[in-house]
């Protein structure tokens, strides 16, 4: 009796909260999107595909994400096993590398542009070094897969910490006892962290890979620092859409695809890592 | 801070301990390479912030700060600082206990149990991260406006609430569901009931995934600029005050702003970083 | 959890009393998308605003977030704005939204732009700037043979740059096609009028594809890091470029901090004369602002010479009205202010305005001059196609709003045709 109306009870705060302050205010921009005084209209999505722009910043968009994303996915698991390991200043060391979480994004976008500038700390390194003459450019649109690197790196310093924060905190639940009895039995490193520590993990896993996937395709701030006109992406052109051009219907049409694409990333994400009921410890 | 119990062993071969030695000096190296990662940018952001105009124009760039307080002067005389840094700080607090207060909650009760609808809510929670934010902000503006919750703290941080939800209900969720059902039916036969099971037994275990979701509604909070722009006017908090116009500030500016603003989260990470891994060993049974 | 329930319940009462009682004070919100680097924010408060006889609260922001507070105030039918403050761009698009000043009696330079193509006084210009070459002082040296800085025409900006070039080893003209650059205002305003004597007629015609064949040819001597360029005056400074185009207000900067090493000087002449273009921001009122006198008062108090002055000295955008200025003016006033009057002064000089009627579709509009340039330049599309290609994306804009042309386009009956 009681079991059958908790979860509800639990969930009505977050459920009303999310009625009042997200999907009301979604429902209404949705309608944005295909509707034209008033009556439904597919017109703004043709005027989305139809622009030049559209496709450059969709693939970018989906490109960063799989070069960004499975990398910090590997650093994020490494730094959180290179924590759980540690036997002196784990806490000094993990909060030196959730340092990036504090920082904005648009404020990792004006340091990261230091770095990668003509007249940058790059360039004033490499010239220290007499590696170069005179200043690269690193960010010319004649080279577009430097800014990509660029960007690529910027993106890691900044938004790896968000994963090893969740998995930090979900590899602290994994019982001592199982690593104790896998060394008994002699199990390696690397065996004990692919049959104990990852599957463990799952349900941390999970959430961190979602919600840096989530993340990934909003991406802006740091890519239009670097990237400059060179690197439009979906998020860029939502904005560009809304304020610039101020077509607010085209700009929800775009702030719809982000969506869609997060959603279809998210059920595979959730399909893949699903973690099944009673296989729990 | 508890230290976990060692494990080495006394009696090993001679080539075992060779080996974990050669095996702990690659340890010690990586983490101090991705301490040095993830702080060089930060040291650089700090030079900047205390070199003169000239200097942060200058090439070669200096790698040893000159020491210079101008730019942090700037700011520290910048009329109304003072107000944002409270203005912020209060949104971010509120921020916090309520993505915590309400998301919980839910997240105990999508790793507890099986019922109709959970798919959705999962999904629900995910579109409000998913979705961008500047273009909810028309919508939530007139709403505000017109129920008087526009230029208060709490409206801010209900927006902000919305967008740290998404962490705290599934951090809470996974870690929720690593603790083993077991633990708290063992609880209840002891005697305790629902409430008291999951205050004493559970509520200790998820300490570090309160604190990480605590951590992200603070941050999401400090660094959110958009809806606080829109949604502020007499209560501005630091981002909008200073961070939406950092961009075009003069170099030197940007540097010592970006600064200014990213400290207090330092601050607060470091405050709770301890709290992460609190129970760290207890975790084990 | 309880405990932190009830925490909440009581912070967020605590906190509602907050902001109630702040929000009692009756300051005039003076809501900007101008002066929005920190510095100069910090001027208008102290030295603008300061003495306007009332409070002010001067708060500048994006145009995103100004435009979207905006609309909610609108939408909602209540508000907490008192003045706006915008380029004539942001404007454009709100004439139902923005009360008739004209009783105010104000008549700026540029006051027709204000009316927005309707009757009434929209906005008023409130202080202006344009756009004016600068140029590191060491660069002069690889002038071409016989050209005059203050006379440079773009064939001899083109060889200028190349010898820069060629000299030092890397591309030292910079040009802001960053993503906040204002580079459509260059194709708008300088290209197209100095080799088509037009911007929207002659969008498409061979003059207009010699213009961008010169454009391609000075772009391959620009430093590659221009589209990460918004704001000239970094570029100057730190000498990853010597010469550059960019908005008065965006060069000042450099002016102020090295007056001895930078120069200013007219834009360049092409085929059809020496193009150039003003920038205008306006003050205006919204229909809901809380107190209209206080807002007008407001509104009066920023077109008063010595107002004038100080907007000046606060944000390097020149008055609107007829002042003497003093002597001891800023660097950057002097050196650009003398290169806008040798570029007015010009005998071949062709000033166009800004572009008028085009009510919402303005960023549409200022989007094809980009798109073009991005497709050509950037991308290597050709030419001719890409212009054909443009041209009716061109035409439906002036079709749809119906905008009669304006300087340099000789005057249309109706919309302004694309050619």
């Amino acid at each position: 009796m009681e079991n059958k109306h908790l979860p509800y009870m639990l969930l009505l705060p977050a459920t009303i909260f999310l009625c009042v302050f997200f999907i009301y205010p979604f429902t209404l921009v949705a309608w944005e999107a295909f509707s034209k005084d008033g009556a439904f209209t597919m017109e703004h999505f043709q005027t989305m595909t139809s622009n030049w722009k559209f496709e450059i910043s969709f693939w970018n968009t989906l490109l960063l994400a799989a070069a960004v994303v499975p990398i910090q996915l590997a650093l994020s698991l490494l730094m959180a096993t290179m924590v759980s390991k540690m036997q002196k200043g784990r806490d000094i060391v993990l909060y030196i590398w959730t340092i990036p979480l504090g920082i904005s994004d648009l404020a990792a976008g004006i340091i990261w542009l230091a770095i990668f500038d003509q007249s940058g700390y790059l360039n004033s390194m490499l010239y220290g070094l007499g590696v170069i003459d005179q200043p690269e450019n690193f960010l010319s649109y004649q080279n577009k897969s430097t800014i990509f690197i660029a960007i690529v790196l910027a993106e890691i310093w900044r938004a790896t910490a968000i994963m090893l924060v969740i998995l930090v905190a979900g590899i602290g639940l994994i019982p001592k006892e199982y690593y104790e009895a896998a060394e008994v039995f002699g199990a390696s490193n690397w065996k004990r962290f692919t049959k104990i520590t990852l599957p463990m993990l799952k349900p941390s896993l999970q959430t961190a890979l979602v919600l840096r996937v989530i993340l990934a395709f909003e991406v802006f701030a740091v890519v239009a620092a670097l990237g400059g006109t060179n690197f439009p992406v979906l998020m860029g052109e939502t904005y560009n859409w809304q304020f610039e051009l101020q077509d607010g219907n085209v700009a929800a049409a775009y702030a719809l695809v982000i969506l869609a694409i997060s959603i279809v990333f998210t059920l595979v994400i959730l399909r893949v890592l699903r973690v099944p009921k009673g296989a729990q410890v | 801070m508890t230290t976990s119990s060692p494990t080495v062993a006394a009696s090993q071969p001679q080539k075992v301990v060779d080996a974990r030695k050669a095996g702990s000096m690659v340890f010690a190296a990586s983490v101090f390479l991705l301490c040095a990662w993830v702080l060089v940018p930060i040291y650089f952001l700090l030079v900047n912030t205390l070199s003169s105009p000239e200097e942060v124009a200058a090439f070669p760039k200096t790698f040893i700060p000159p020491f210079n307080f101008g730019s942090l002067e700037f700011f520290a005389g910048f009329s109304g600082i003072g107000n944002a840094l409270k203005n912020s700080a209060l949104v971010a607090i509120v921020t916090m206990i309520m993505s915590i207060g309400v998301g919980a909650p839910a997240g105990y009760a999508l790793s507890r149990f099986e019922f109709r609808g959970k798919a959705a809510f999962r999904i629900l929670i995910l579109m409000t991260r998913a979705f961008p934010l500047p273009l909810l902000a028309l919508p939530l503006a007139v709403m505000f406006i017109r129920t008087g919750l526009d230029d208060t703290i709490i409206g801010l941080a209900i927006v902000h609430t919305t967008l740290a939800l998404p962490f705290a209900v599934l951090i809470t969720f996974s870690l929720f569901s690593g603790i083993p059902v077991e633990l708290e039916e063992a609880a209840w036969t002891l005697g305790c009931n629902r409430v008291q099971a999951f205050r004493k037994v559970v509520l200790p275990l998820v300490l570090p995934g309160i604190t990480a979701s605590a951590i992200f509604a603070f941050v999401i909070s400090w660094n959110e600029v958009f809806a606080a722009s829109v949604l502020t006017i007499e209560n501005r908090t630091l981002t909008a005050f200073l961070l939406q116009s950092l961009d075009v500030s003069p170099l030197h500016l940007k540097f010592a702003g970006g600064f200014v603003l990213v400290v207090p989260a330092l601050i607060f990470i470091f405050a709770v970083r301890k709290y992460l891994f609190a129970m760290w060993g207890i975790a084990n049974r | 959890m309880r405990e932190k329930l009830k925490l909440l319940k009581t912070t967020a009462l605590a906190l509602s009393v907050i902001a109630c009682a702040s929000m009692a004070k009756a300051d005039v919100l003076f809501w900007s998308t101008q002066a929005k680097p920190v510095e100069e924010t910090q001027a208008m408060r102290d030295q603008v605003l300061a003495g306007a006889g009332q409070e002010v609260d001067y708060q500048a922001s994006d145009g995103g977030p100004w435009l979207t507070r905006l609309q909610a105030e609108l939408t909602a039918g209540d508000g907490t704005i008192g003045v706006l403050g915008g380029l004539h761009g942001n404007f454009t698009s709100l004439p139902d939204d923005l009360v008739d000043l004209s009783a105010l009696g104000l008549k700026p330079t540029f006051s027709d732009l204000g009316m927005l193509g309707t009757s009434e006084q929209k906005y008023i210009p409130w202080m202006q700037a344009t756009y004016v070459m600068a140029a590191n002082k060491k660069a002069l040296e690889y002038l071409p043979d016989g050209a005059d800085v203050n006379a440079l025409t773009y064939d001899q900006l083109i060889e200028w740059s190349k010898n820069m070039a060629e000299a030092t080893g890397s591309p030292k003209f910079g040009f802001p096609a960053g993503p906040k650059g204002l580079k459509h205002r260059f194709f708008q305003g300088y290209l197209y009028p100095s080799y088509t004597d037009s911007v929207v007629r002659k969008f498409a015609s061979p003059e207009a594809e010699v213009a961008w064949e010169k454009f391609k040819e000075l772009w391959s001597y620009t430093n590659p890091g221009s589209t990460n360029f918004s704001f000239m005056q970094e570029q100057l400074l730190n000498e990853d470029v010597w010469v550059a185009f960019d908005h008065t207000a965006r060069l000042a900067d450099a002016f102020n901090q090295r007056p001895d090493d930078f120069i200013a000087f007219p834009a360049p002449a092409g085929p059809t004369g020496r193009g150039f273009m003003p920038v205008i921001a306006g003050v205006a009122v919204p229909k809901t602002a809380p107190d209209m006198d206080a807002a007008k008062e407001l509104v009066a108090y920023m077109l008063k010479p010595e107002t004038q002055i100080a907007t000046l000295r606060a944000t390097s955008f020149f008055p609107v009205v007829d002042v003497e200025l003093p002597d001891d003016m800023p660097a950057a006033v002097k050196i650009a202010g003398d290169a806008i009057a040798k570029m007015s002064a010009s005998p071949d000089a062709n000033p166009g305005l800004l572009p008028a009627g085009l009510g919402d579709q303005g960023g549409k509009f200022n989007q094809v001059f980009t798109d073009t340039f991005e497709r050509i330049v950037l991308a290597g599309q050709p030419v001719k196609d890409v212009l054909a290609d443009q041209k009716t994306i061109l035409a439906k804009i002036m079709n749809d709003t119906g905008a009669p042309c304006w300087a340099p386009d000789a005057p249309s009956e109706g919309a302004c045709p694309v050619e």
